[in-house]
């Protein structure tokens, strides 16, 4: 489904990824982990077309589509999905009003008809018990005034509406209690399917025990340095990053 | 442009204002003659504004003035109920009243009836105690030129007084219609009186039908709140390319009044200059003004406005919003003055742009005289284009640009949409809004 080869980018002039090759196919479940500053937001920023970021090497393939030739709103209509580590607050827009739109375009670059209005409050009134998302924030302003719990389960709301065949997670658990975190990751676990994909980024592994990846990878200064299973993410809650780092300066040192 | 090519109409402005008068029919009784005969010097004194004159700094309404060769016209011919019918709002339940050129079309108006209520042409009621009491008393008229020409030489307007204790039950919708078949330059003039316990709530419109004769309107309106009265008062500029306006309009509040007033100015008319002036000369009133211009092509849009704190314990909240679109022009005054006298005083304005088009730009001055020592006062000014980070968000979610700037608008014109009180008229907007960003 996706495919990233040598993915290099930088942002003002400061080269941010160093060459990131990655394979997800549907059905996985990915979990992109390590410290700091690593470039694993940016990772995320880069699939869904912010432009403050450069591609300046590699190529990214979406269902054999080049996805760097397109427009932030083709590549949601393609179906790439982020959700942000931080929403944004629009005041003056509503919840509802944001999400009929984007459904509707999604839909009309389909070619699907626009939903009628009933259909689109029935689909509404089932997703939102997917993540026990108040239907009093449907009709507020988007995200604005939205507590950190509520905006990301906004994020995952949306992504239950829109319904994309790739998600990218951008560290939703971050500043989440745990009763917020089991919410989210169980409105996860019921999204997934053998069809879709998730990119789960994070710094913990606590996210991982309620959603269970296929696959971690430690990215670090830009590349990814470690592929495994679910263990990988055990290990490194235990030992942290710096074995890693040092095996790699070792590595690269010979 | 040459010499021998200078318009007849800018020509007698300029040079022979007074063979103009010749061309305006006289209106009873003797004392408004006295009146029109003391603007018209005055007009005479003050000249037509220059870029040098300070309230008209950021305008060169000569420009505008010698655009076309315009014709001073005091009379209405017949309009077709389709023309009128393009400014009507849908499911607005309302009293309808229809003026050509300021004249009032009885035949083609529902007019507001019941006791106490007197609505009809201002020809027809230069002698109601209203007039006599009100007609041209506010001082800031004198000082505006284009004001005083338009006291010495309109022909009629609309005339609405509202006795002690009257309510109109329902919104009355003027639709003011300009209609010439040569460039013409037409002065309607207006004065509602709304007496003691009175409530009402007006929304004004314009629409010029499709032609290729420029309409250029100056109208005043004056507005009278008396003690413990509320107007809620909606100015709709709809916006058509061959109209261009300077509307003024002059409120005085009394005691305990409430004035809410609403300007909307739509895209596509080149020139709109809108003069609001609100004397406070009464205690613990409040007022409301909001504004929200959305200007296209090379469109100028002035607002120029004026809060005059007389009295103690007022409260005045001024809200004006622009979106600039190509490469429109914005002008924004906010002159507030309170005066020693008036203590306890709230003011408060604030005005935010968005700049969108490349070469869109916005004046804006706030203008704070305050001579009274105790008193809240605050001004603010932004301009700016949509937060890239919002916009990321919009189409990350496969909104296209073009919908999400829609949606951005819609937002950033939303508190002063909301605070519209008729419902038919703040969806009639919305859709308004979502159709000019549309396309």
């Amino acid at each position: 489904m996706l495919t990233i080869k040598n993915l290099h980018a930088e942002v003002e002039g400061k080269k941010i990824l160093k060459g990131i090759n990655l394979e997800i196919n549907k059905g996985e479940m990915h979990a992109i982990m390590g410290p700091n500053g690593s470039g694993k937001s940016s990772l995320a920023s880069v699939l869904a077309g912010r432009d403050s970021y450069t591609v300046t090497e590699g190529e990214v393939w979406f269902n054999g589509k080049n996805l760097l030739e397109m427009a932030p709103e083709e590549r949601a209509r393609e179906g790439v999905f982020l959700a942000f580590q931080y929403p944004v607050e629009i005041p003056g827009v509503s919840n509802l009003n944001f999400l009929k739109t984007a459904l509707n375009e999604i839909r009309a670059y389909k070619g699907l008809p626009a939903l009628e209005a009933r259909e689109f409050l029935k689909l509404t009134k089932e997703k939102q018990q997917l993540v026990d998302f108040h239907s009093n924030l449907m009709n507020r302003s988007l995200n604005e005034g939205f507590s950190g719990g509520e905006k990301k389960r906004n994020e995952i709301f949306q992504l239950a509406m829109l319904n994309p065949q790739l998600a990218i997670l951008d560290e939703t658990d971050s500043g989440l209690d745990i009763d917020a975190l089991r919410i989210v990751s169980n409105g996860v676990n019921k999204l997934r399917d053998a069809e879709k994909a998730f990119v789960i980024i994070t710094h913990y592994q606590r996210l991982l025990e309620y959603i269970i990846p296929d696959f971690v990878h430690v990215l670090y200064d830009g590349r990814i340095i470690r592929t495994g299973t679910k263990e990988l993410a055990l290990e490194l809650e235990e030992r942290g990053y710096d074995w890693l780092k040092e095996e790699l300066h070792l590595k690269e040192s010979v | 442009m040459t010499s021998d090519m200078i318009l007849p109409f800018y020509q007698a402005l300029t040079e022979d204002v007074n063979a103009l008068s010749a061309q305006v029919p006289s209106l009873a009784p003797d004392t408004l003659h006295d009146i029109r005969r003391e603007a018209l010097d005055r007009f005479t004194a003050l000249g037509l504004p220059t870029l040098k004159t300070e309230a008209w700094r950021y305008t060169n309404i000569q420009r505008y003035l010698k655009e076309f060769p315009y014709e001073l016209l005091t009379t209405a011919t017949p309009v077709a109920a389709e023309a009128i019918d393009k400014a009507a709002i849908p499911e607005l339940d309302c009293y309808r009243i229809v003026l050509v050129n300021g004249h009032l079309q009885a035949d083609q108006s529902a007019l507001p009836v019941g006791k106490g209520i007197t609505v009809g042409a201002m020809s027809a009621h230069t002698d109601a105690p209203g007039f006599v009491t009100y007609f041209n008393k506010q001082h800031h008229l004198v000082n505006e030129s284009l004001a005083t020409l338009n006291t010495a030489l309109f022909a009629d307007g609309l005339y609405i007084e509202l006795a002690a204790n009257t309510v109109i039950d329902k919104p009355v919708h003027i639709v003011n219609v300009y209609t010439c078949e040569r460039h013409a330059f037409i002065q309607p003039r207006h004065l509602w009186v709304l007496n003691k316990n009175t409530t009402a709530t007006i929304i004004e419109s314009s629409v010029h039908p499709e032609t290729t004769a420029v309409a250029f309107a100056n109208s005043v309106l004056e507005t009278v709140i008396a003690e413990n009265a509320e107007l809620w008062h909606y100015n709709v500029q709809q916006g058509e390319e061959s109209f261009r306006e300077v509307h003024t309009t002059a409120a005085q509040q009394h005691n305990n009044s409430r004035y809410h007033h609403f300007n909307f100015t739509l895209p596509n008319t080149p020139f709109t200059r809108n003069n609001l002036t609100v004397a406070l000369n009464g205690s613990h009133t409040e007022t409301n003004l909001n504004g929200l211009y959305i200007a296209n092509k090379s469109q100028h849009v002035d607002n120029h406005t004026f809060m005059d704190h007389i009295k103690p314990d007022c409260h005045s909240n001024e809200l004006y919003k622009g979106v600039l679109l190509d490469n429109a022009n914005g002008v924004f005054t906010g002159r507030i003055l309170v005066h020693q006298e008036a203590q306890k005083t709230n003011a408060f304005q604030q005005n935010n742009n968005l700049l969108l088009g490349s070469k869109a730009d916005i004046n804006s001055q706030p203008q704070l005289e305050i001579y009274a020592d105790d008193v809240k006062c605050s001004h603010g000014f932004t301009a700016g284009q949509f937060s890239e980070e919002s916009m990321f968000y919009l189409r990350s979610r496969g909104i296209g640009e073009d919908a999400a700037k829609a949606l951005m608008v819609n937002a950033f014109s939303h508190d002063i949409t909301e605070a519209v009180k008729v419902p038919a008229l703040q969806h009639y907007l919305q859709v308004q809004i979502a159709e000019i960003m549309n396309n």
